[in-house]
């Protein structure tokens, strides 16, 4: 066993890449409550105090405080960066300095110009005149091939939020594997799968030997970047300190590299904590020590930042960069994957403050241990700041050592990726349904020039089958323009540092979304269940609606309408598998529009169900607001109702609730008065 | 037999231990003057409903009801005994926890021995009763609720006879029962009986005065402002300390 490997239990994990075998033989599961974490050290409130006076001068210049204008943002294109050297226990900036935003062109090089121009800075001439005339972008790229339809729908928002002006992210590399392997051997395994490629030059192969390259000078370079700081990774971690900045300088040459719609992190906390009982036992740090790198790598995480355009950031309600990080969990055989570490990421919560960023998940299951899931509760009361997602469910399809990207996407950790699509307006497909294609906003002809309805009043059959036939066309133009962006992405903008920490082999899942899901039930139910008359304008074009009568909403709980929503979703999603997808990748679909709901409502007329044009969507699969009367559980109910086979993606449920109506609090709730007798 | 029903809440927290299913019953003959649902008063409205449809309810989503179950709470839930016996026999063949929540007004210990009679048969499939004293005082609580308060605390009695769990409820409102003589007469009333196994001491809030302006009904607690959470806390402590020193006498 190689020295840095001392105290580890052996496995398959020395001999292959293969960070869940080593996780799975090291790991300690705590069952105990959080009584033994650390309070911040005088270097953490010193360096926070230091950021928070950064993020008051950032406000103060509106928004953002400094912006690279002349160089373009690779692996090793900045030297190292700080906040206070001689503080810092985990190291590493996007540029040479904090709150500095990188200029990433690949993507697009107008989307890199205008986040500047928009924030007050201009690209050096030089750099917009290679990108315009020597070097192609993911962006022209899409525009090349695309064709007028694609573009048509793009313009009316019926397809929206593509990623094709800017970084698709959603891949996560294992960073894990800079630490436990270092990068000579991760190097040396990415030639020998290149030299385990098919010998027949098709594209396929060829394609997958340039992208292997790629992620080998990657590596190289990973190596660079971390010498400029003083740290050699090219060899395995020795402790948790080199443990976790290794797994950061992972994760910061992607963040280097792709402004990506949202960089998560994976599922890093009990791999860590492998090296921190090992710490802990041989007394290399203390649990203060410990605590304290677990400070400053949040610390970083907090830090990173993109360039982008106020329009980006109204779409996605802010500048968020879903640093996802993936806490708990239960392994396939029954114990949970709950270590201190995991309590000390969440710890971070209370020691530098509650924050959206990083996005830290709790992959909940029944199975947890007791006093973690207590925790977990104590900490969303106190600080808001945590995500809950179903590991019974996610478990089924993805093992134990998967994290989530973004919001929803589940991946296992460098053996799966997802190609991010952003998501199909339905609400909008409904309305193209009963208008034979013409767009209700712009009254140009979009879609096929299929027969409108006809009649003072709405047919729930009639509407129904031209609604079916209208996302059958909606699906075929998603996800033909989806393929060439993917295609595009991969040949311009392609995630070589996310990329070279996954096995060669990976699966692709080709991911797509519906926006506005709770508007089509809630309409097709008024169709069905009240009286619709659609009220046309001098055109002939149905603009608005007059509805007579009671219907079932959907979020109570109530078949009659959960079903048709529950069909919308099947439907949708067969008919998004008819199609062939770029590099065989497995389709999905999503139900999260998270934020951009409100965008998405702008740009769709009135719906049968009473929504005024420009109202916004409920978020993901949220009933609409103010319609879901029975309660949180019926509610709840509705949207559970929906299958996660046909979205595997994700579904997303945005959840509000004052802290009083969600239970007593302990001091006002006397209890059992017979153990307060015994005090 | 059917239940009048005035509403079901599928999500309630705070009405007795866990996640419930929580059925809100038509009919009450108490006038509470802090009562925050005079919509529940009125004796002949509501809904009529099967015990079979709640539990169908109930089950429909019973992986939400993990630790929990269903509480009945009002108006006066023991005003329809018939259809408690009903809803709870069923509910018990499911193995459902069964709760109620009650100001004990409908119970007489020399009243009808038929009522009298069907009452014990309820309690063999009562769980939990959340009894709710308004006041300890018989003069008070003629004054705050119309009816007198014997047979109120004679229930407490009635509940510890049979065994059956009990949580004391007792909302604190300024002025009117924050009074901390009476507060530690109440403790030392409620530390007498075995089955108590919680004290649920509720800060009166003004939450429910809109409902009065909606139903057109004079609020007569107009201007008595919330219960502050520090208040509450001690006056909670006032009622522990007739408790114990009732237990301590009694060992």
């Amino acid at each position: 066993m190689r020295p840095e490997w001392k105290d580890f239990v052996g496995g398959k994990w020395e001999n292959e890449v293969n960070v869940r075998d080593f996780i799975q033989r090291n790991y300690h599961l705590y069952e105990g409550d959080d009584s033994f974490l650390a309070a911040p050290t005088q270097n953490t409130k010193d360096l926070w105090a230091q950021v928070l006076d950064l993020q008051k001068q950032e406000r103060e210049a509106g928004g953002v405080l400094d912006m690279d204008t002349k160089v373009i943002s690779t692996i090793t294109s900045h030297g190292p960066g700080y906040l206070d050297k001689s503080k810092e226990t985990i190291v590493g900036f996007q540029t040479d300095k904090p709150f500095k935003r990188s200029l990433q062109p690949y993507g697009g090089i107008r989307m890199a110009e205008k986040a500047c121009s928009d924030n007050g800075y201009e690209v050096d001439p030089e750099i917009s005149e290679f990108f315009s005339t020597h070097r192609k972008t993911h962006n022209a790229g899409c525009f090349d091939a695309y064709n007028q339809e694609m573009r048509a729908c793009r313009s009316s928002h019926i397809i929206t939020g593509l990623p094709d002006a800017y970084g698709r992210g959603r891949i996560i590399g294992d960073y894990r594997r800079v630490a436990l392997y270092g990068i000579d051997y991760l190097i040396e395994d990415k030639q020998a799968q290149k030299d385990s490629t098919g010998r027949v030059m098709t594209d396929d192969v060829i394609r997958l030997r340039e992208e292997l390259s790629e992620q080998m000078v990657a590596l190289k370079l990973m190596k660079e970047m971390a010498a400029s700081y003083g740290c050699d990774i090219s060899k395995p971690a020795t402790n948790v300190q080199e443990a976790i900045q290794a797994t950061y300088f992972g994760y910061l040459c992607a963040v280097k590299e792709q402004n990506g719609a949202a960089m998560s992190l994976g599922r890093t906390s009990t791999f860590l904590d492998c090296y921190a009982e090992r710490d802990l036992a041989n007394g290399t740090f203390t649990e203060e020590q410990i605590q304290e790198f677990v400070d400053h790598f949040i610390m970083k995480l907090r830090l990173i930042k993109f360039a982008r355009t106020p329009e980006y950031n109204q779409i996605f309600a802010g500048d968020p960069v879903w640093v996802t990080e993936s806490l708990g969990g239960v392994g396939v055989d029954g114990r949970p994957l709950v270590s201190k570490m995991s309590f000390r990421y969440l710890h971070t919560l209370t020691n530098l403050g509650p924050s959206p960023e990083p996005n830290l998940t709790v992959l909940w299951s029944t199975r947890l241990p007791e006093n973690w899931k207590k925790y977990c509760a104590k900490m969303s009361i106190q600080t808001s700041s945590i995500q809950y997602e179903n590991d019974d469910l996610m478990r089924v399809t993805h093992g134990d050592d998967y994290g989530i990207a973004c919001c929803v996407s589940s991946m296992v950790i460098g053996k799966e990726m997802q190609f991010f699509g952003a998501r199909a307006n339905l609400a909008k497909c409904l309305l193209y349904a009963l208008n034979g294609g013409v767009d209700e906003v712009t009254k140009k002809q979009v879609g096929p020039k299929y027969r409108p309805v006809e009649g003072d009043v709405l047919d729930y059959d009639d509407v129904y089958a031209k609604f079916m036939d209208m996302m059958e066309w909606q699906a075929d133009v998603y996800v033909n323009t989806l393929n060439i962006i993917h295609y595009m992405h991969d040949k311009y903008c392609y995630e070589r540092a996310e990329m070279a920490l996954h096995d060669r082999d990976v699966k692709r899942y080709f991911a797509t979304g519906v926006a506005g899901l709770s508007i089509v039930a809630d309409s097709l139910s008024a169709i069905k269940y009240a009286k619709v008359e659609p009220i046309r304008d001098e055109d002939g074009v149905i603009v608005d609606f007059k509805t007579t009568g009671e219907f079932p909403k959907y979020g109570n709980d109530d078949d009659r309408v959960d079903l048709i929503a529950q069909e919308i979703v099947h439907k949708f999603m067969t008919a998004i598998r008819r199609h062939h997808t770029y590099r065989n990748g497995v389709p999905t679909t999503s139900i999260l529009t998270i934020t951009s709901n409100v965008t998405y409502g702008k740009a769709t007329g009135n719906t049968p169900d009473g929504r005024k044009k420009g109202q916004p969507f409920a978020p993901g699969a949220n009933p609409m607001h103010g319609r879901d009367t029975h309660g949180a559980v019926a509610s709840l109910s509705s949207v559970s109702k929906l299958p996660f086979k046909d979205a595997q993606d994700g579904i997303s449920n945005t959840f509000t609730i004052i802290p009083g109506a969600l239970g007593k609090e302990d001091q006002v709730f006397a209890g059992d008065i017979e153990l307060d007798l015994n005090k | 037999m059917q239940g009048r029903i005035h509403s079901l809440e599928s999500f309630g927290t705070v009405d007795g231990p866990g996640v419930r299913f929580v059925v809100f019953v038509q009919g009450c003959p108490m006038r509470c003057a802090y009562c925050h649902n005079p919509d529940t008063w009125e004796m002949n409205g509501g809904t009529l409903m099967e015990p079979e449809y709640i539990i169908e309810q109930y089950e429909r989503n019973v992986s939400f009801y993990k630790g929990g179950g269903i509480t009945v709470t009002g108006g006066e839930p023991l005003m329809q005994v018939d259809f408690l016996i009903d809803l709870f026999t069923l509910a018990k063949k499911k193995g459902i926890h069964t709760c109620i929540d009650s100001s004990g007004i409908a119970y007489k210990p020399d009243g009808n021995p038929e009522w009298l009679a069907k009452l014990d048969k309820l309690m063999t499939l009562t769980d939990l009763v959340m009894l709710d004293i308004k006041h300890i005082d018989p003069e008070k609580h003629k004054e705050l609720t119309s009816q007198p308060n014997e047979g109120i605390l004679a229930f407490a009695a009635y509940l510890n006879e049979k065994n059956v769990d009990m949580w004391i409820r007792h909302v604190i409102v300024p002025g009117l029962t924050d009074d901390d003589e009476y507060l530690y007469k109440l403790g030392y009333f409620i530390g007498q009986f075995k089955n108590l196994k919680a004290l649920d001491a509720l800060p009166y809030h003004t939450m429910g005065e809109n409902k009065y302006q909606k139903l057109g009904m004079e609020y007569k607690l107009k201007g008595v402002p919330a219960m502050e959470k520090k208040q509450l806390l001690e006056k909670k402590e006032v009622i522990l300390e007739g408790i114990r020193k009732r237990r301590a006498e009694q060992q």
